[in-house]
């Protein structure tokens, strides 16, 4: 069996070492045996067929403008994936254009993919430092943030967590990330998953699920380091 | 005018002297303010010009280079090698340099600028000559910013009234337009050594560009360096370490020659061999019988460059790495670095010291030690072996790390 990650726009979206979170997918992978294919998506390619898992990571401006159009015309397909129960990981840009807009400082509206429901609003400053949070279901998570957007969660969907430390969505509720169905939108980079292996074993787990439709137990692998890092990466100053 | 404003400027340099403040800005900034021209008349009297060299990476290595060939042609250049790479760091060099009568006593004027400082440079004052050597991206937690940094380039080139020397493998420093320009480039067998921003992230490989170089850097095998120049052969053993250093060299040659068109090119050849590294950027020390080698590492591509250059599994290798403000502070950069190359890693350290680790591991890449505090991990690290040692760290590790070493603290 191989599990298939399709990686959204690794060209244009490629800031803050994001693509570390499929090397950490893959590896844990690797290290239990289990075979791993990693399709980067560039604009104007054909979406591959038995994608399993979905990621797409933060990018500059430039970046995020060169793919809205393509994301619009991918969008629907996106859509269905993720309905259909893929596991999926988008952070900053992305996650943003997962959602339903962003409007950006100058009124100008841009439509997202409407996979999540959130809308985002372009704010006055930049947020960004480290970030603690309380996620629901995945233990405490840490990652750094940086990002001006202000996101806010519609009916639809739940946050990924509550911030202990860290603006999160917007520095003003408190929540940090969304969480629907098994798709994870997040500012969180750092990058997110190797230092929360339990969140990387999840989208793993529920790949192989959805692939095999028989619930599955993941090998347990030694994770010291991750945890020392996390550790360490949770007592520094904000 | 001239004249008071040295007064003034020596007069503030002494008092943030005696207050013992570093203070090299200071009395730049009130010499700035009360005479705004004082910097283009100094300049604007020098015979052979100023010489401006910016990029992300290797600036102030190739500012040592070019300024020691020149000196050795017989130059006197001036140069900002206090670091104070913006303006006003220039006008306090000046003012530390300038005779209280008004003469500044030299040749040629060659300043390392940072890319948004050799623009505002181009305000205030003239270029003759710019040596563009690459737009990579820096520490992450700056946002977006190479297209930007490619068009602050584009101004500086623009500005410059006689050549402009670039670097013609970096697809953003390769089309800039001047009305004179002059390229360095890298032979074919070199080019993959040396991604480009884009190659680092893009499964498409950039190709090389087509046009003629002035300076050709060939190949390179342990510090024996070849290169060519107007379809001659030139061989230097370097003193500098590593390939881009030895890149750097290409178009510190390729200037020179521009500046000096008299002066047989092979001299700058022979001259170069016995230029020594910059602070911090590849010195050497001698400890327990070993020599250790200092490596800085800035960003994802200077790391990559380095591990290019100087991976090898004869050596022993410690990484150092810390997430203070002058280091950045956001660790996700080590993720855009491929480690891969390196054999296995003796010590890792540093605050983030298990971001290292973890990152390595995920390299499939094994650690024997991580060991946070840098002293006990130096002294771990060069407590055996005559092995040949190399230390690749952040700006703030480095620093903690010279002063380790050269305070003999542990030896």
């Amino acid at each position: 069996m191989t599990i298939k990650i399709l990686h959204l726009y690794p060209k244009e979206m490629n800031l803050y070492g994001d693509h570390g979170n499929v090397l950490a997918i893959k590896r844990r992978c690797e290290w239990r045996n289990i075979n791993v294919e990693v399709i980067n998506y560039e604009p104007g390619d054909a979406i591959p067929k038995d994608i399993d898992i979905i990621f797409g990571g933060g990018g500059q401006d430039s970046g995020q403008s060169k793919i809205e159009e393509d994301l619009q015309r991918i969008g629907p397909k996106l859509k269905s994936m993720v309905e259909d129960g893929a596991p999926c990981l988008v952070i900053c840009g992305i996650y943003q254009l997962f959602g339903k807009y962003y409007r950006t400082a100058d009124g100008t509206k841009i439509v997202g993919a409407n996979i999540l429901d959130i809308v985002t609003n372009a704010g006055p400053e930049r947020l960004i430092g480290n970030v603690i949070i309380n996620s629901y279901g995945f233990g405490e998570i840490v990652g750094y943030e940086n990002h001006s957007g202000l996101t806010s969660i519609g009916p639809n969907a739940k946050p990924f967590g509550e911030v202990a430390s860290g603006a999160g969505n917007n520095g003003k509720d408190g929540t940090e990330g969304c969480h629907y169905k098994n798709c994870i939108g997040t500012y969180l980079h750092g990058p997110i998953l190797p230092k929360n292996p339990k969140l990387t074993d999840f989208l793993i787990k529920k790949a192989l699920e959805r692939k095999s439709h028989t619930e599955i137990k993941l090998q347990k692998l030694d994770d010291e380091i991750e945890h020392k890092a996390h550790t360490s990466a949770a007592s520094r100053p904000r | 005018m001239e004249k008071v404003s040295i007064l003034i400027g020596k007069g503030v340099q002494k008092i943030t002297h005696l207050r013992g403040g570093g203070g090299s800005a200071l009395p730049g900034l009130v010499v700035e303010r009360i005479n705004p021209n004082f910097m283009k008349k100094i300049l604007s009297k020098l015979p052979y010009g100023v010489v401006v060299i910016s990029g992300t990476n290797g600036k102030t290595t190739t500012t040592k280079i070019v300024s020691e060939l020149l000196q050795k042609q017989g130059l006197k250049v001036f140069t900002n090698n206090t670091g104070s790479n913006f303006v006003r760091g220039v006008i306090s060099a000046i003012l530390q340099s300038i005779k209280l009568n008004g003469k500044f006593d030299f040749d040629i004027a060659v300043l390392e600028l940072d890319e948004a400082h050799a623009v505002k440079f181009t305000e205030v004052a003239p270029i003759d000559y710019a040596l563009l050597l690459n737009v990579q991206r820096d520490q992450l937690d700056r946002f977006g910013e190479i297209d930007h940094t490619a068009e602050l380039l584009q101004k500086v080139a623009t500005a410059t009234r006689k050549t402009v020397i670039l670097n013609r493998e970096d697809p953003r420093v390769s089309k800039i337009k001047a009305e004179h320009v002059e390229y360095f480039g890298l032979s074919n067998q070199l080019i993959k050594k040396f991604p480009s921003d884009d190659d680092l992230i893009s499964k498409k490989q950039t190709k090389s560009s087509s046009q003629t170089a002035k300076v050709i850097f060939q190949d390179l095998k342990n510090n024996r360096a070849t290169y060519i120049a107007d379809t001659k052969n030139y061989t230097v053993n370097l003193k500098l370490k590593g390939a881009y250093n030895a890149f750097n060299v290409a178009g510190a040659i390729a200037l020179c020659h521009c500046i000096l068109p008299d002066v047989k090119i092979k001299k700058f050849f022979d001259h170069t061999a016995n230029i020594e590294s910059a602070f911090g950027r590849g010195e050497s020390f001698t400890i327990n019988g070993a020599e250790v080698e200092l490596l800085l590492v800035k960003n994802p591509s200077a790391f990559q460059l380095s591990i290019a250059s100087f991976a090898d599994n004869d050596c022993d290798y410690m990484i150092a790495i810390n997430d203070k403000i002058a280091d950045g502070r956001d660790v996700s950069w080590l993720w855009n670095v491929n480690f891969s190359q390196l054999p296995k890693i003796k010590v890792v350290s540093g605050i983030r010291a298990y971001d290292m680790a973890l990152r390595l591991k995920y390299d499939n890449i094994s650690v024997d030690n991580i060991i946070e505090d840098l002293p006990t991990a130096i002294r771990e690290f060069t407590s055996n072996g005559k092995k040949h040692k190399r230390i690749f760290a952040t700006y703030t590790a480095m620093l903690e790390i010279r002063k380790i070493i050269s305070g003999k603290s542990i030896l």
